[in-house]
């Protein structure tokens, strides 16, 4: 991990760089949690790297450090050249829950930070623009309570490309989605990162999305989280979820996660998507986090 | 009974079925009729009872004696409703689409005139309730007409001053609402004053109001705004401080400064709290208002309750309380018309 530190590319101003990062808070009990301890990862401009581990590694942490959200109790995180000093529109973050305030439209929705920064009137074409490019036109005008839990989550996407931002984070974004919609929002993400060249973060529990969709995967230990183990993912884009270098990462990716070997590693993920009696999808899946318990004794 | 007899029900059973079937229609279409025609019956009846029945009240001599028989307002009125509700009958029949609504408003319409013939018979026909404190409902619609001037100029001085007190109230309750959902400090020392001072009643501090104010409508004004200030400023407090912390973070994250948080985020996001505070606001106020105009105001729909009152004119008390009703649920009315504007983007919200 140290080496991955020394090949950043400093010159790019969308690259980003934590060096030895560590996050302390105070629990509800008022005991002290070490969320993230000497976590050190660089990611190059416009590169795609997902962030995996154990529930509680401090992944989402990490990401609200990026965003300027929380600061760090120790290290340092920079974009580019800068400090991170504070939240700012040239990082935008997206969460699982799409979180569009539902007093605005769609469209008020994607506007709001044009809104917040004064910029609206200048740049209100590319509204509508953006709102063509996540495939919303014809809701548009609709209140978010009225949006599907795709259509939310492709407008919360649309919120937080509008300012371009430089590095865009993505903390489960997909998380909530049913199988068929998140695996179409995988490529749609792709799509839009490939137009762009933005560099993306993605936090995420699902092992095949993160190959499918990463330049890069940085595994995390469990708490305090720091980066374990960076893995290039070689396969050339578009990637077949079948293809044997993708179950070959997958295997790897298991056995470092200490799965290998057990009855459910074999199919790797045993997935079944029903709708809860309100109607809103669940997924019931076999993936790290939920297995925790399984992890040996830290080294 | 074999597994095969469930599988395979008996013929007979089926024509059975049609025919209550059948009749259901039947009765669901005479259930129509029934609902469309109910009102004309209700008034019929109602115009019935008061034309042929004797009165067994003894009226004393008042101004009601100078009226000319064909100006006794009940009769008129129900003889109009008697009309309306045959040519909406009639309506109903000739265009089906009128018909939900026919079946919805009519037994409601209907019940109101059983509800006034019951009046008229509890009172002026069989005087099973006492005069001069239960006059038959002729006689309070005589007593509106005979007032109509006073009772218009009296509404008018109770709306300016309920709306504005309602308006200084609103505004300061939304100032100290928003300054003490938002900054810890200000929390700090403003819930206290508010657990002490906002529970007493607003019409506690009449005799304070009186010395403090020269004019008894700025008194009015204060009184009520204070009762509309302590809802509206509890709720908005409440409102803003509980407002999800992720939509603060979505709005940092997209380059929100603090104004854009507090007037964008905040303020909208509370909103649904802030109208809770608007409608306890209202009720205050209609309380506080009458409270106000019956011991210092000296105008207004209290101020002619009292006046009334004092003349045993008990006919016009009840003629107020009329305009009173309908006033104050147009307020209401008008606040949900408000709410359901302002509150588009809300899913589920009760009905007026």
């Amino acid at each position: 991990m140290v080496s991955d530190v020394a090949t950043s590319a400093d010159g790019e101003a969308s690259s980003l760089l934590a060096r030895d990062v560590g996050k302390r808070f105070l629990a509800a009990d008022g005991a002290a949690v070490q969320a993230l301890d000497g976590l050190s990862l660089a990611i190059t401009a416009g590169e795609l790297v997902s962030l995996i581990g154990p529930s509680g590694c401090g992944k989402s942490t990490l990401l609200r450090l990026i965003a300027g959200l929380d600061a760090p109790t120790s290290g340092e995180l920079r974009i580019g050249k800068e400090p991170i000093a504070g939240p700012g529109a040239e990082r935008g973050l997206m969460f699982q829950d799409p979180n569009l305030f539902p007093w605005l439209s769609v469209r008020r929705n994607i506007e709001a930070s044009l809104a917040a920064r004064g910029t609206l009137r200048a740049r209100r074409g590319e509204v509508d623009e953006l709102i063509k490019l996540v495939g919303l036109e014809a809701f548009a005008e609709v209140y978010p309570h009225q949006l599907s839990g795709g259509m939310a989550q492709r407008a919360a996407l649309a919120r937080a490309l509008v300012n371009h931002p430089k590095v865009l984070l993505l903390d489960e974004p997909l998380g909530a989605l049913d199988q068929f919609t998140r695996m179409r929002m995988q490529d749609e993400v792709l799509r839009l990162w490939q137009a762009r060249g933005t560099t993306m973060v993605l936090v995420t529990h699902d092992i095949d999305e993160a190959i499918y969709m990463s330049d890069r995967i940085a595994l995390l230990t469990a708490r305090p989280g720091r980066v374990e183990r960076v893995i290039t993912v070689a396969d050339p884009r578009p990637r077949q979820r079948n293809s044997p270098v993708f179950l070959e990462l997958r295997a790897e990716i298991l056995e470092r996660l200490h799965f290998a070997g057990s009855a459910e590693a074999g199919s790797a993920r045993a997935e079944t998507d029903m709708s809860t009696a309100d109607g809103s999808p669940t997924s019931h899946r076999i993936s790290p986090d939920k297995m925790s318990h399984r992890r040996p004794r830290q080294v | 009974m074999s597994l095969k007899d469930l599988e395979s029900p008996p013929i007979i059973t089926d024509r059975r079925e049609s025919r209550p079937a059948l009749d259901l229609a039947a009765r669901r279409g005479g259930q129509a009729m029934a609902a469309a025609l109910s009102p004309a019956v209700a008034a019929l009846a109602a115009l019935s009872l008061h034309q042929f029945l004797p009165d067994r009240q003894v009226l004393p001599m008042t101004w009601a004696d100078s009226l000319s028989a064909w100006l006794h307002p009940y009769p008129v009125l129900l003889a109009t409703l008697l009309a309306t509700s045959l040519i909406a009958a009639a309506a109903q029949g000739a265009w089906p689409r009128l018909r939900p609504w026919g079946r919805h408003h009519a037994p409601l319409l209907a019940g109101a005139m059983v509800t006034l013939g019951l009046w008229d018979v509890t009172t002026v026909k069989f005087d099973w309730l006492p005069l001069p404190y239960f006059p038959g409902p002729d006689m309070v619609l005589a007593g509106m007409i005979d007032d109509r001037s006073i009772l218009f100029d009296s509404t008018y001085r109770s709306l300016k001053l309920l709306l504005s007190g309602y308006a200084v109230g609103v505004a300061a309750g939304l100032v100290s609402g928003v300054l003490m959902g938002w900054f810890r400090r200000v929390r700090y020392w403003g819930m206290p004053v508010m657990k002490v001072v906002g529970p007493i009643p607003a019409t506690a501090f009449v005799p304070l109001a009186m010395v403090l104010f020269a004019d008894s409508f700025l008194a009015g004004t204060a009184l009520i705004a204070l009762a509309v200030w302590f809802p509206v400023t509890m709720l908005t407090t409440s409102g803003i401080a509980n407002v999800p912390v992720a939509y603060f973070d979505v709005a940092r994250t997209l380059g929100a400064g603090r104004v854009f948080l507090i007037f964008r985020v905040a303020v909208p996001a509370s909103l649904p709290n802030v109208f809770i505070g608007l409608f306890m606001g209202l009720g205050a106020s209609f309380l506080t208002l009458i409270v106000a105009e019956t011991v210092g105001v000296k105008s207004g729909l209290g101020w002619y309750l009292k006046w009334q009152q004092g003349y045993a004119e008990y006919a016009k008390v009840y003629a107020a309380l009329i305009i009173m009703a309908v006033f104050f649920s147009s307020l209401m009315t008008l606040l949900f018309k408000a709410r359901d504007w302002v509150l588009v983007w809300q899913k589920g919200t009760i009905r007026w």
